[in-house]
């Protein structure tokens, strides 16, 4: 079957669902889910969105800008940072008056809580920056947002996944789609596509990412040609529940949770003595590993703890409940007495598809795709750099898909129907086809999980040349055996095993691209630690890592940043 | 350890009729249910479809019954179900598609016939809408539902009558209801006193055991009983 929307969003996180409100009632728009919207990633976000409110203490956008910075250790664009932090206070004060509940000041204003690598007076302290609903800000944005949608009766097709980007003559033509209830295909033409698509953070073993998490937007994207910016810097989240990866919120420490080796030293002293278990998430999770490697980890073993217990009880109901009950429920430990076993866990990839500060796909050229957009996760705008700072993130979705939804509305004026090819489904039909009717060959399980080693064993916190291209032909002989992968399930109805098999090619082809990255940065910064090269240049490397596939293999360039207020500085917490 | 689990199956394009079927885990104590289905998935039976996501309680996608309680397979471990046989199958309720995998369309229907999203007529101030911290305690609970569908599944009075709307929607109706910021009190309150909403629960209290984000769901529901009684008088239901 064949629909056609004048936009179509692929993606109902917070970005998706953003961009969809603001084009509903001025263009026709459809929304696309590969799961139900409510069950998108944005909605594990836990600690907060990030705005220079000043409800609790004086603060500023300039000194969100520059943690922006310095946090993204000099490698984000500044006019992205600049238009963020700016953007920040409208962009909350919306989220309100749709009805996000947010925990309040005594006197009934937003509540604010510190977070990590936010700070006043451009680094002196840290400063409540953090807009919260407890510990489950990400959940009830997303809530609040899809359910505008509905209000609105934004058509949605839930369940629907994109298998194939369609991209003719450099414009956009469509996508073709997979229907999960019955395993019908459909192509879906439009004149602008947004790509809201989210991250891939299942490239790695330890991940707080979703199953859902598998880059398809991204690997669609790449697959059809267009380069991928700064795969390299994978953010590590700090407090990853050991042995599982779940998230333990950066908001435990802005409540004043500290992290504790086997001494039981705060060692965050050591490596940010400013503002110590507040630091930014990259030099925090280094920080583990380095006490985990120099035999402090508790028990010698590979992880550390962080400590909540002299919070009270109070605190940890009103504002870190969720984190106390997947403890509870994954540890049987009480957050009020027991110390949290952690370990850094993948979170957030900084790098993605390359857009410009209204979401315009650029391709290798720089130039703009006629009619592909991208904001959230799955784009590089670059706002990030090289470390993004906890609760940029959902202000990153709010603001960029906002402003990605007016300028497609913007640009429909000029965007004609691209032509459509002479059965679009073709290839995806094909490329089922031949798992189908395989049989008796490699398990998908047995290479994604291969592939999730790996990536963690070598292209995780600590990086290294020999490591690196060991990994890069490791992941090549996985993705020749990819062409001999063979599925139990044939059958239309709900086929995860299909789908599954479907997206292992979206994973081993980002995983491939982010160890090439890894591998072609020969410097330290921010979430890229290189061990052979562990100072950041920049005099050689200030400069975005730009990775295009080619007939065979793939070719690495690079861009210039933006750099407008904030010369680069050595950077210490 | 080897975990014996028991799963509904059923393939409308294959099956008549639903069955189960047989398998045996290697797993550890600490381990989660739905770590168990997907090694069964995976390595045993990729014919076997469930919905899964976030893995750790926050998207609502695998609810399911589990040895006839309803819950989430990524929140339950091994070691809860003490080495016995493990029983999983959809949740009642709901159409079955394939399974363990239910029609959810009906009962979003439910959630968003309760208008859940705030409905203002005054134009919202350049800042925030001010809200005591006491104001937003009252819906400090209720936030926490995740649309997984365990209440609804478990609920008994939902087979006395089929056409209740559901302790989740109710649920989401009392996010609004009081939500000290939105200004359809009135109408909100109308539409939770009507013998299909408010007035089917028969506080059998399945709900509350077995949200697995802990919100009180009955005393939600006795709260807007009494709410209702106090604004329309005590005559009860009003249709």
């Amino acid at each position: 079957m064949v629909f056609k929307h004048d936009v179509l969003i692929v993606g109902a996180g917070l970005a998706g669902l953003r961009a969809a409100l603001e084009v509903t009632g001025n263009a026709d728009v459809g929304l696309l889910s590969k799961v139900y919207p409510t069950r998108s990633h944005s909605g594990a976000a836990q600690g907060g969105i990030a705005a220079a409110l000043g409800n609790e203490e004086p603060d500023s956008w300039e000194w969100h800008m520059f943690d922006t910075v310095k946090g993204g250790d000099y490698l984000t664009d500044q006019n992205v940072a600049e238009i963020l932090a700016q953007d920040a206070a409208r962009a909350v004060y919306e989220l309100e008056h749709m009805g996000v509940p947010f925990n309040r000041t005594e006197d009934g204003r937003i509540a604010q809580r510190a977070f990590g690598g936010h700070t006043r007076d451009f680094g002196a302290a840290p400063v409540k920056r953090a807009c919260y609903a407890a510990d489950r800000s990400g959940r009830v944005m997303m809530d609040t947002l899809y359910f505008e949608v509905v209000k609105k009766g934004i058509r949605t097709y839930a369940e629907f996944q994109m298998l194939d980007l369609v991209i003719r003559d450099g414009q956009v033509a469509g996508v073709t789609v997979y229907e999960l209830a019955t395993g019908e295909l459909h192509f879906i033409q439009a004149r602008a596509v947004l790509l809201a698509t989210g991250g891939f953070g299942k490239v790695y073993k330890t991940t707080s990412n979703a199953f859902a998490s598998t880059g398809d937007g991204v690997y669609m994207a790449y697959r059809a040609g267009i380069p991928l910016e700064d795969l390299e810097f994978v953010q590590f989240h700090p407090t990853g529940i050991y042995g599982l990866g779940v998230l333990i919120s950066e908001a435990a420490r802005g409540e004043g949770g500290i992290l504790r080796n086997d001494l039981g030293e705060r060692f965050m002293e050591r490596y940010a003595p400013t503002i110590k278990d507040l630091g930014p998430r990259d030099m925090i999770s280094r920080a583990i590993w380095m006490e985990i490697r120099e035999g402090r980890g508790i028990g010698g073993k590979d992880y550390v703890h962080l400590d909540l217990t002299h919070l009270g009880e109070k605190r940890l109901a009103e504002r870190l409940s969720d984190i106390s009950s997947f403890v509870k429920i994954y540890l049987g430990q009480d957050t009020a007495k027991d110390l949290i076993p952690i370990q850094p866990t993948c979170h957030y990839m900084m790098g993605g598809i390359p857009v410009d500060v209204d979401g315009r796909v650029l391709d290798g050229s720089h130039e703009i795709v006629t009619g592909l957009y991208a904001a959230g996760e799955c784009s590089c705008l670059s706002l990030h750099g090289a470390n993004r700072l906890g609760c940029n993130s959902l202000l990153d979705l709010v603001v960029f898909g906002r402003r990605a939804g007016l300028k497609m509305l913007e640009d429909l004026g000029a965007i004609s129907w691209a032509s459509v090819p002479q059965d679009p489904e073709a290839p995806v039909r094909e490329r089922i086809a031949r798992l189908k009717g395989r049989s008796g060959g490699e398990k998908a399980v047995r290479l994604r999980q291969a592939l999730q080693e790996i990536m963690m064993a070598h292209c995780s916190v600590f990086r290294h040349e020999e490591t690196l291209a060991q990994a890069l032909s490791e992941i090549e002989a996985l993705k020749e055996a990819y062409a001999r992968v063979a599925i139990d399930n044939r059958g239309a109805c709900f086929n995860t095993d299909l789908l599954e098999a479907l997206e292992l090619e979206h994973l081993l082809g980002l995983g491939e691209a982010t160890v090439a990255s890894a591998l072609a940065r020969k410097e330290s910064r921010g979430a890229h630690s290189r061990e052979d090269f562990p100072e950041r240049d920049d005099e050689n490397w200030l400069k975005h890592t730009l990775i295009r596939k080619q007939e065979r293999g793939y070719r690495i360039f690079d861009k210039p940043v933006t750099i407008t207020r904030f010369q680069p500085k050595p950077r210490a917490y | 350890m080897d975990v014996h689990f028991k799963i509904f199956r059923f393939d409308p394009e294959r099956d008549r009729e639903p069955c189960y079927r047989d398998y045996v885990v290697k797993t550890e104590p600490h381990e989660r249910i739905l770590d168990c289905l997907n090694r069964i998935k995976w390595e045993q039976d990729g014919t076997l479809s469930y919905r899964m996501s976030c893995a750790h309680g926050v998207c609502g996608s695998d609810g399911m019954r589990i040895n006839g309680v309803c819950g989430l397979a990524c929140q339950k471990l091994v070691k809860d179900y003490h080495g016995d046989e493990v029983l999983l199958e959809p949740l009642p309720h709901f159409r079955i598609l394939k399974d363990l995998v239910v029609d959810m369309e009906g009962f979003l229907e439910q959630v968003t016939a309760m208008q859940p999203y705030l409905l203002t007529s005054s134009p919202p101030p350049e800042k925030e809408r001010l809200q005591g911290p006491a104001d937003r305690k009252k819906v400090d609970d209720v936030i926490r539902c995740i649309l997984c569908g365990s209440c609804t599944g478990a609920c008994p009075a939902m087979d006395e009558n089929p056409q209740y709307v559901g302790p989740a929607a109710l649920v989401w109706a009392y996010r609004y209801l009081f939500d000290s910021r939105d200004e359809q009190y009135t109408e909100r309150l109308r539409a939770a006193d009507h013998p299909n909403a408010v007035w089917s629960c028969k506080n059998y209290f399945e709900c509350t055991r077995v949200c697995p984000k802990g919100i009180p769901v009955t005393r939600s529901i006795n709260l807007m009983k009494r709410e209702i009684k106090k604004v329309f008088g005590e005559e009860g239901p009003s249709s």
